[in-house]
This record gives structure tokens, sequence and C-alpha cells, in this order.
């Protein structure tokens, strides 16, 4: 099948400009998760979003709006981490679990609770890119552009959070504010790239291709340049190998991901190797 | 009389149970340069942390130009320069310009901008350290001087009045710690730069620092070198032939 054959498919265009939008968002955060060790923080979130699917499922929420509708639970759920972190003293990654199986355990309950939905619940875990409509292509517009106007504005305090948190409290950056600002950010993003990778894989949209990058990368803007390109490139590959031969989006778009991740890799350590 | 940068009344610190420093008071004044020295697990780091607001004191109050901690803005008057970065990661991707860059954020809007004049500042900072030729160099990549450098070049970039520095020499061979003290005293004799430097290299500071504060917990000795020299405390402290050895290298 020819590419502008392919390409001539609403679904495809739709998938191809959500998943564009989506990839560029998930990497861009990738990059500040991965280095500050919280990449599993996208992985937390995404089980809460299960748990608020589920409620907005019950609450009867029409099924094109439950993105919307998950993402205050999952903002609130986002900032519940950071302070189980900053005030309980509980570990990063303690927190998140604690946080995701509540998520998870909830939505299981919801769901036995509620004997099933129209909206099978179920197809939250997996994603499907080929199925977005147009409202989702504006929500994902949406949240495109406010995450991305708040890394722009907030872009230097997260770089220097990032390197390091008392450094940046000694240039008078309030390091909490920022914390917040990268948690709900991550939020928004997790809940967008549910319909692309499903729940099951969000963390990998997050974490690969910002790993990817760090394998490369010559400075700081150019990881997440790299960043960017590795995870667009991905879901375009994924999006049009998956459609030829029928396979799952999500799965395949991971799968490309993970190639890139091993070529980035071998790359850097055969240039180690010549010195 | 001299401005006060920095003004500390009766600090105590205590981590869970454990207390880590009690009733520590002192002040440092404009072009002071004073060395903070005592035996490991003495608190030293602790009280620059208090100082800077990373480390909550239990009682006490600090005072940063005047402005109590709580209030202070001012961030682009300090330099810090940590023992060591918290979470230092060695494969972070930034370059040595870009980590430089860092110390221009102080005192700046959101969202921080770097201007033409901040590219120079850092270009200048680069050049006055010996670091030109690393400025493309990723940091992880580089030895543990040359990071430390990085560093100092990152504290100092905004030309601050203060500069507060925990142990900076501890990952330096002994020619590059004594062009490091070096530097540290051009800055503060030739810019006017405070300079607060905590160390456990009790000879090497005595050439350098004009006062010498020495903490276990609390403060023992508040003074000069050579009174520190001449001290019977601190004859009690050492014994008479470190005393000897420390204050005889001078």
């Amino acid at each position: 099948m020819a590419i502008a054959e392919i390409l001539s498919y609403g679904f495809i265009q739709r998938a191809l400009i959500a998943g564009t939008l989506i990839a560029v968002l998930c990497s861009v955060l990738g990059v500040f998760l991965v280095l500050r060790r919280l990449s599993l923080i996208g992985d937390g979130l995404a089980h809460v979003t299960f748990g608020s699917v589920a409620v907005s499922l019950i609450m009867g929420i029409n099924p094109v709006y439950v993105t919307v509708a998950a993402i205050p639970l999952v903002m609130l759920s986002s900032l519940g981490i950071l302070k189980l972190t900053e005030k309980a003293r509980i570990y990063g990654d303690a927190a998140i679990g604690i946080v995701s199986s509540l998520g998870i355990a909830c939505g299981i309950l919801l769901a036995s609770v509620a004997g099933g939905f129209n909206v099978d619940l179920f197809s939250y875990l997996f994603g499907n890119i080929l199925a977005v409509g147009d409202s989702d292509m504006i929500i994902a517009a949406v949240l495109f552009v406010v995450v991305m106007l708040a890394i722009a504005f907030f872009y230097r305090d997260l770089f220097a959070i990032t390197f390091d948190e008392d450094l940046a409290k000694c240039s008078g950056i309030r390091t909490a504010a920022i914390n917040t600002v990268l948690v709900l950010m991550t939020s928004l993003t997790v809940v967008l790239a549910m319909k692309v990778v499903g729940i099951m894989l969000i963390s990998a949209l997050l974490i690969l291709p910002a790993v990817t990058a760090l394998q490369i990368a010559r400075s700081f803007k150019t990881t997440i340049i790299a960043s960017c390109c590795f995870a667009t490139i991905s879901v375009t590959i994924g999006i049009f190998g998956s459609f030829v031969l029928n396979l799952p989006t999500g799965g395949f778009i991971v799968i490309v991901n993970f190639i890139f991740f091993i070529l980035a890799y071998t790359w850097k350590y055969a240039r180690k190797a010549k010195g | 009389m001299p401005l006060e940068l920095l003004n500390i009344e009766g600090l105590w610190v205590r981590y869970n149970a454990a207390e880590v420093l009690r009733q520590i008071s002192f002040r440092v004044a404009a072009g002071d340069y004073v060395g903070i020295v005592g035996p490991n697990g003495s608190g030293k780091s602790t009280l620059i942390k208090a100082a800077l607001g990373l480390v909550g004191g239990e009682r006490g109050n600090i005072a940063l130009f005047g402005t109590p901690l709580a209030s202070f803005t001012e961030w682009r008057r300090i330099g810090y320069l940590p023992q060591r970065l918290r979470f230092f990661n060695p494969n972070f991707p930034a370059t040595v310009e870009e980590i430089v860059g860092l110390g221009l954020l102080a005192g700046k809007q959101l969202p921080r901008k770097l201007t033409r004049e901040d590219r120079q500042a850092v270009e200048k900072t680069l050049e006055f350290m010996g670091i030109t030729d690393l400025r493309k160099r990723i940091i992880g990549e580089l030895s543990g001087g040359q990071q430390q450098r990085v560093l100092l070049a990152r504290s100092i970039v905004g030309g601050p009045e203060l500069l507060i520095l925990d142990e900076p020499t501890t990952a330096l061979d002994p020619e590059t710690r004594d062009k490091f003290y070096t530097l540290l005293r051009d800055l503060n004799r030739d810019n006017g730069t405070t300079v607060i430097l905590v160390t456990h290299d009790t000879s090497s500071i005595g050439t350098y620092a004009s006062r010498f504060i020495y903490v276990d917990k609390e403060i023992i000795f508040n003074g000069t070198f050579d009174d520190f020299c001449h001290s019977t405390e601190m004859t009690n402290l050492f014994g008479e032939y470190a005393q000897h050895l420390i204050c005889h290298r001078h």
C-alpha cells in the first residue's frame, strides 16, 4: 500500500497529528522526569487514569469526554504523590506505588460494582490511536499548547531544579512550585497519552525517547530536541507499520522506540570504543 | 560600620532526636574571608545549609544582608558551591556553558531568559577560571577538579557579594587546591567578594582566611588565625604538637 494512499485516510491523518503532539509532550517532559529519577511517575499516574476513567464512566460521562473528565483526579493524584514525598517523607518510588495501586484498585472495584460499562474500560489499557476522533484531536491540540507554553515559560527553572535542587533554591527558584508545575504537566500529558499507547505503555513513551536521547546528546538542549525526534519518528513509524501489518499501534510504537534505544546505545559504545 | 552580610544568632539545628548544632552565633561583614573548620560530623555543612535555608533551624535567627532569611529574595548577591551535588548524575547531559549560565538565573524574572550580556559574562567567567576550552564538554565527562571549577564558575558568574563554599577542595589534587585557594583570595582581595569557606583543611585555610571559626556542634573558637595559634582552648583541643604543626606552616 502506497504511503499517499495510507495518508488519504482521515483516521490516519488524525492519528498522526494527535500522535505527534503527544509524542512531543511526552519526550520533552520525559527528559526532566528521567533525570530527576521520577520516570515511574508516568506509570503511576497512568494507573490512576484507569481509576479516573472508571469514575467518569460510572458517573455516566459521555465516552468522548472521558479523557477530559479524568484530568482533575489525575492532577490531584500527582499532587498527592508530591505531598507524600515532601511531607510524609516517603521515598518517591514508594509514593508513586501507593497512589498507583490505589488508582488501579479503585478502577477494578468500580468496574465490578458497575457490573461492566458500555464502553469497555479495559480498552483504555492498551489505547487505540487509530480511533482518535476530531474532539480528541482538539483536546490534544489545546493541552499541547498549554503544556508547551508552560514548559517554555519555566524551562530554565526546570533545567535548574533538574540539575540540582539545592543550587536552584539558592538561585531564588521556588522549587516546590516548579515541582508542582512539572507533575501537573505530566498528569495532563499522561491522560492524553492514554489514547496513543494505552495505560500499560504510557511510561514507555515518557522514558524511552528521553533515555535514547541521553545516549547521544551533547547538551541539555540537544537532549530535548533529540528526544522529540525519536518520539515523533517512533509514533509515525508505529502508526504506519501497525496499519500495514495489522498490529496493535501502541505496542508497535513502543517496540520502535526500543529499537531506537538499542541503536543509540550501541552507537554510543561503538564511539567510545573507537576512542 | 561595614555591611553585615550574614548574621546568625542562637541557631539550634536538630535532625530527629540528634542535636547537630547548638547556640551558634556569629556575624560576617563585607570583605571578610571566613574559614569555618571542624572535624567530620561537626555540623559545618549543616551550618551553611541552615544559613541558606536549605535546612530548617529549630531555634534562632538568620539574616542575610540585613534581611531575615524567610523574606530574603536577593539571591543574586550570593554564590553557593556545595560540597557535592545532592543528586549529581554523571550522565547529566548539560555542557559546561549551560551549567555556568544557571548561575545567572537568580534575580531574573520568569522566564529568566539569558541576554547577550549574560552570555558575555559566562564567557568572561570561563576565561577567568581557565576553562574556556571545556565550554562545550558535558559536565559528567570532566575530572573532579574540572567539575569543581565549573561549579565555582557557576557560583561567581553573577558577581556575588557573598561567596559560600562548602568543602570545595575535596576532589582536588594539592596543586589544583592551592590554585583554587589563591583564586578565592584574589576574588576576596581584588573584587571585594566576601568569602565563607567551609573546610577541614585547617592548615591551608590559615594562609588565606582573615577569620577562623572552629565548630564542633557549637562554636569553639571565633577569631583570627594568629589568635587561634595562641589560644589555649585550641592547645587543649589539638594538643601542643598538632597546634604547632598547623600554625608553623604560616
